[in-house]
């Protein structure tokens, strides 16, 4: 086994535990953090597959700002004592983990099937070419993808006055 | 690694998400279950555009990323005065559209 093998294996275990860990505790602040945890693994992955920018974000972005805004709102609404009673029935819960199975079988088949046509040595070749730097990204976003990127802005600014209109009516009723 | 590894490993991580919107009644849970899907679904993207020897998908993981970013921030704005109406957060709870 090459270090890359172990590596991928080491994140996508980690990945895996995490996050069958942030569907099985009962306090939402654990789920929390194993969600962090998953989401540094997969940027480990991200590492492997030559992505550091993507990497990049993904720690800043997901771990740090997403995961500071789950972690404020648990806080706020301190559901410790609230999520006790928030499973459901044990019968429901085996119907949803057989669908679950089900969904994984068919997952792994498409995903082990569906890209095997091209030969794996001219992919693995292309695998060992590219380097994609901050440079390559940007200079993609800012040509290829400029009105997609600019609509990003809009979605960002509506989901900016969405909050201030949601909190300000929460005040206004208040008084 | 190939790329079937990586795309197996993010069906599985989707599917946990799926589950885990499927048994857990806990609105905020539910909602890091989605960040666990779209997560599941950027891992795909950036391993085939690892394979493809094209950056483009890299660049939806940074749309998919803000995208999240914005759904993150107007959920939890939701869930917040939803508790502060009803004094809970398990969806089971929250049926009615009526306020």
């Amino acid at each position: 086994m090459n270090p890359e093998q172990i590596l991928f294996y080491l994140f996508g275990a980690v990945s895996l535990i995490g996050a069958i860990a942030v569907i099985s505790f009962r306090h939402p602040i654990y789920s929390a953090l194993s969600l962090i945890v998953t989401f540094f693994a997969q940027a480990g992955l991200f590492v492997l597959l030559g992505a550091h920018f993507v990497a990049a974000v993904q720690v800043i972005v997901y771990a740090g700002a997403i995961m500071v805004l789950f972690l404020f709102v648990i806080m706020l609404l301190n559901l410790g004592t609230l999520s006790a009673k928030g499973a459901i029935s044990g019968k429901l819960k085996g119907f949803a983990v057989i669908l679950g199975i089900l969904l994984a079988i068919e997952g792994v088949y498409i995903a082990a099937n569906a890209i095997s046509d091209p030969p794996d040595a001219s992919a693995e070749a292309a695998t060992e070419s590219v380097n994609t730097t901050t440079y390559t990204i940007g200079e993609l976003l800012f040509n290829e993808y400029l009105l997609p990127f600019e609509v990003t802005s809009l979605i960002l600014l509506a989901a900016l006055i969405g909050v201030i209109v949601l909190v300000k009516r929460e005040s206004q009723a208040e008084n | 690694m190939s790329l079937e590894s990586y795309l197996i490993l993010s069906a599985l991580l989707f599917t946990i998400g799926v589950v885990g919107v499927l048994i857990r009644r806990n609105a905020i849970i539910i909602f890091m279950c989605i960040e666990l899907m779209l997560n599941a679904a950027n891992l795909a993207f950036v391993a085939i555009s690892r394979s493809l020897g094209e950056a483009s998908g890299q660049v939806f993981v940074i749309f998919v990323m803000a995208v999240a970013a914005a759904e993150v921030a107007i959920g939890l704005a939701i869930i917040v005065s939803v508790f502060k109406h009803r004094q809970t957060i398990n969806v089971d709870e929250v049926n009615s559209l009526k306020g």
